[in-house]
């Protein structure tokens, strides 16, 4: 298991490799000039060719990426041209090793861009992962053992409702009225965890439900089907006629079986989120890394667009080779290697 | 009714050492009846099936798929679920009526006097459970006892079906079985609470040939062992010969035949069941023998054909005169031996066996010289006679029926 998790993690170090390099020459396959948005609308040729330099946009895309990369191993000064750096001095930025460029939309280096803003979409990510998975398992097999009747046909018709609603308008109409009109919670508000737990559950209640209503109307969908599906398998016959009782062989056998692929799935989703909501994020204005990958890729700041896609990709992978370890845990039948 | 008064001149099970005081049968199903209310209609699974079985006994039940043979003996355990089964008549395990018990009588019962073996041991095991863990699962639902003493006894129940090394394969899982081994467990897992009633329901069909024989002796020491009553459902006629003391053939949710399997095996009268016979190959006889299918398909059970069920596919529905065979449902009445029943419309059902179904599906049972039967078959014949009308003391072997009508269907009971 040991020797599996390391292959498994230098192949994703070599995904990421390949994924940084694929970013940055996408980028420049776009026709436009992307300095042209650092230096704003009035910008003459002559401060368009010095922003370029300054950039460092004017070097081929494969040298742009050589110092992207040497920049994330040991560390780079920005800007990157040498006389722009002795001619203004007190400008130098520092940027230490794990060096992910620096934004100069933001003025700022993208790893403090992203510390910043990653607590809150985390804390946004996880809070709604708790309620769409408590929810939705909870009403999924509910469902399924009432199958047919009027609880279970609610549980699929409210289900299906949440789904085909959008998620900007949920959480306008949580806002205007749970919030606003009614004022049963706080206008959510992000706040650090570690300064007041209870102010950020409150603050969090709100956006959480809005991003989790969608991901829990499709966990109860198939919950049920999950639950269905494992209830005529033969072993729960088998179970049911060694005599068990209906909650020995629902909780415990039918259960065993539908966690499996509701683990990957979850992993997965949790995964896609944890990168930020950037509808949810801007309903309630959380300013998180969903609203900055957003800005990043309308400002053409290719730094931040390069950190975020690499933040984004390595939650993907860890969970990818977290899932599958779980797996060889939960399911017997399964060995790695 | 005459069923009952033929039972007690042929019963012979206490000769076989057998204590008077089991003498009644173990399991007694009567004129049970399940259907599944469906979209397009009501499918007639089973219709007024009847039979019993006695401690130490076995019943092999033989159909088609589709015929029956597990919906009824699932409903021997009660394991349909009511909402979408209708059930009606009476099944009785040691006593206890099933049919419109509750879930407690049901659950005390299942696993516990009566348990189950399922056709395929790979999907009937539970994939994340340690064989282990499922067995004593079974014995810890049942008993009062702790689970260093259930493990004991899975350990205990493993060894005793064969498994090598069992204190240590108990901690498997099923997937480190082989298909054998699987069956075995799950044996042992029917047999932990030391069942008085087993039903397997296609315990051999997933295996290979030569397990297949292994688990059947199984089978067989375990009932010697434990003295519980076996229902074996199949389609192979093969294990039937092997295992089974009395044999109930089914045929669209009906039962067709029922007797002694010397008897039926011998000397069948229902044209069902000499397709059944004659569609299995023989290793011994000529090679360029042609197996003969039985044409047409198994009955649909939402429009169930008129008359007797089998009539679109008998090849002797002209023999029976007018038309009968479309318009009437022939009753299961006593055949030419007591304690072998038929639900056919022919008269002179043993002649048309002998001289037209059995000459072209075993012709090297047939002199060629003289077109008469070789003498062994003969001497099986007169044997048969000789046992059903006398008494059944004589009976060698397993095989021969051990008791008169200890399967038997009464159509004329309410």
């Amino acid at each position: 298991m040991f020797a599996y998790t390391i292959r498994r993690v230098i192949s994703g170090i070599l995904l990421l490799v390949v994924m940084s390099v694929v970013t940055f020459y996408l980028f420049y396959a776009s026709s436009s000039t992307p300095e042209r948005f650092a230096c704003g609308p009035k910008c003459t040729p002559t401060q368009l060719d010095t922003t370029k330099r300054a950039l460092g946009y004017d070097e081929p895309t494969i040298v742009q990426w050589g110092k992207f990369a040497k920049g994330f191993v040991a560390g780079r000064e920005f800007p990157d041209d040498e006389k722009l750096r002795k001619a203004a001095p007190e400008q130098v930025v520092e940027c230490p090793r794990g060096c992910l460029g620096y934004s100069y939309g933001y003025s700022k280096p993208v790893n403090t861009l992203i510390k910043d803003k990653l607590p809150i979409s985390v804390s946004l990510a996880i809070s709604a992962f708790v309620i769409w998975i408590a929810g939705g398992v909870l009403l999924g097999i509910t469902a399924a053992l009432f199958k047919g009747r009027l609880i279970d046909k609610a549980i699929v018709g409210l289900s299906l409702l949440a789904f085909a609603f959008p998620t900007f308008f949920i959480g306008l109409l949580l806002l205007k009225f749970v919030a606003i009109r009614w004022g049963i919670v706080e206008l959510p508000k992000y706040s650090d965890f570690t300064d007041n737990p209870f102010l950020w559950v409150s603050g969090l209640i709100l956006p959480a439900i809005t991003l989790a209503l969608v991901y829990m109307a499709g966990y109860i969908r198939m919950t049920r089907a999950f639950v269905l599906e494992t209830m005529s398998e033969d072993y729960i016959r088998t179970a049911r006629a060694k005599g068990l009782t209906r909650r020995v062989v629902i909780g415990k056998h039918t259960l065993r079986a539908v966690l499996t692929p509701l683990v990957t799935l979850s992993g997965l989703d949790l995964a896609g989120l944890l990168g930020g909501a950037i509808i949810t994020e801007t309903v309630f204005n959380f300013n998180g890394v969903g609203k900055l990958s957003f800005t990043a890729v309308q400002r053409y700041d290719l730094p931040l667009i390069v950190g975020i896609v690499l933040l984004l990709a390595s939650f993907v992978i860890v969970a990818n080779i977290v899932v599958d370890l779980l797996y060889a845990v939960i399911d017997p039948r399964v060995r790695l290697g | 009714m005459t069923a009952p008064e033929q039972a007690g001149a042929t019963a012979g099970t206490m000769e076989f050492g057998r204590p008077a005081a089991q003498d009644d049968p173990y399991l007694v199903v009567e004129n049970l009846t399940v259907q599944f209310p469906t979209h397009d209609g009501i499918v007639q699974a089973v219709t007024d099936l009847s039979y019993t079985v006695r401690s130490g006994q076995t019943l092999g039940i033989v159909g088609e798929s589709g015929s029956g043979k597990s919906v009824s003996s699932m409903a021997v355990l009660g394991l349909h679920n009511p909402q979408s089964t209708r059930l009606s008549g009476s099944i009785r395990v040691g006593g206890t009526e099933v049919i419109g018990a509750d879930q407690q009588t049901l659950r005390s019962l299942r696993g516990n006097d009566a348990a189950m073996i399922f056709q395929d041991p790979l999907t009937a095991l539970h994939p994340f459970y340690a064989v282990g863990k499922q067995i004593a699962e079974a014995a810890r639902m049942h008993n009062d006892i702790s689970k260093a003493e259930a493990r004991r006894r899975a350990i205990d129940m493993l060894d005793r079906v064969g498994i090598p090394q069992a204190s240590s394969r108990v901690d498997d899982y099923p997937h480190q079985f082989s298909g054998g081994m699987r069956q075995r467990a799950m044996i042992a897992m029917a047999l932990v609470n030391n069942p008085q009633l087993l039903i397997a329901d296609e315990p051999t069909t997933a295996l290979d040939v030569t397990v297949q024989a292994q688990i059947l002796d199984l089978l067989q020491d375990l009932q010697q062992e434990y003295g519980s009553a076996i229902v074996m459902i199949t389609h192979d006629l093969g294990v039937i010969a092997e295992v089974a003391d009395d044999v109930l053939v089914m045929y669209g949710g009906r039962a067709v035949e029922t007797g002694p399997t010397k008897a039926i095996l011998t000397l069948p009268e229902m044209p069902y069941t000499w397709g059944l016979l004659s569609s299995v190959p023989d290793i011994t006889g000529a090679t360029d023998v042609r197996l003969i299918p039985i044409p047409g398909t198994p009955p649909s059970l939402l429009n169930p054909p008129t008359g007797c069920s089998f009539h679109p596919r008998c090849p002797h529905v002209d023999k029976v005169p007018g038309e009968l065979c479309r318009t009437t449902l022939p009753e299961l009445t006593q055949a030419t031996h007591p304690g072998h029943r038929k639900r056919c419309h022919l008269v002179n059902p043993d002649e048309i066996y002998l001289k037209e179904v059995l000459p072209e599906a075993a012709p090297d049972l047939i002199d060629e010289e003289t077109g008469e039967l070789i003498p062994e078959l003969q001497v099986q014949l007169e044997e048969i006679q000789q046992e059903t009308h006398d008494h059944p003391t004589k009976a060698p072997g397993r095989s021969a029926p051990r008791g008169g009508d200890h399967v038997r269907a009464d159509p004329e009971k309410p």
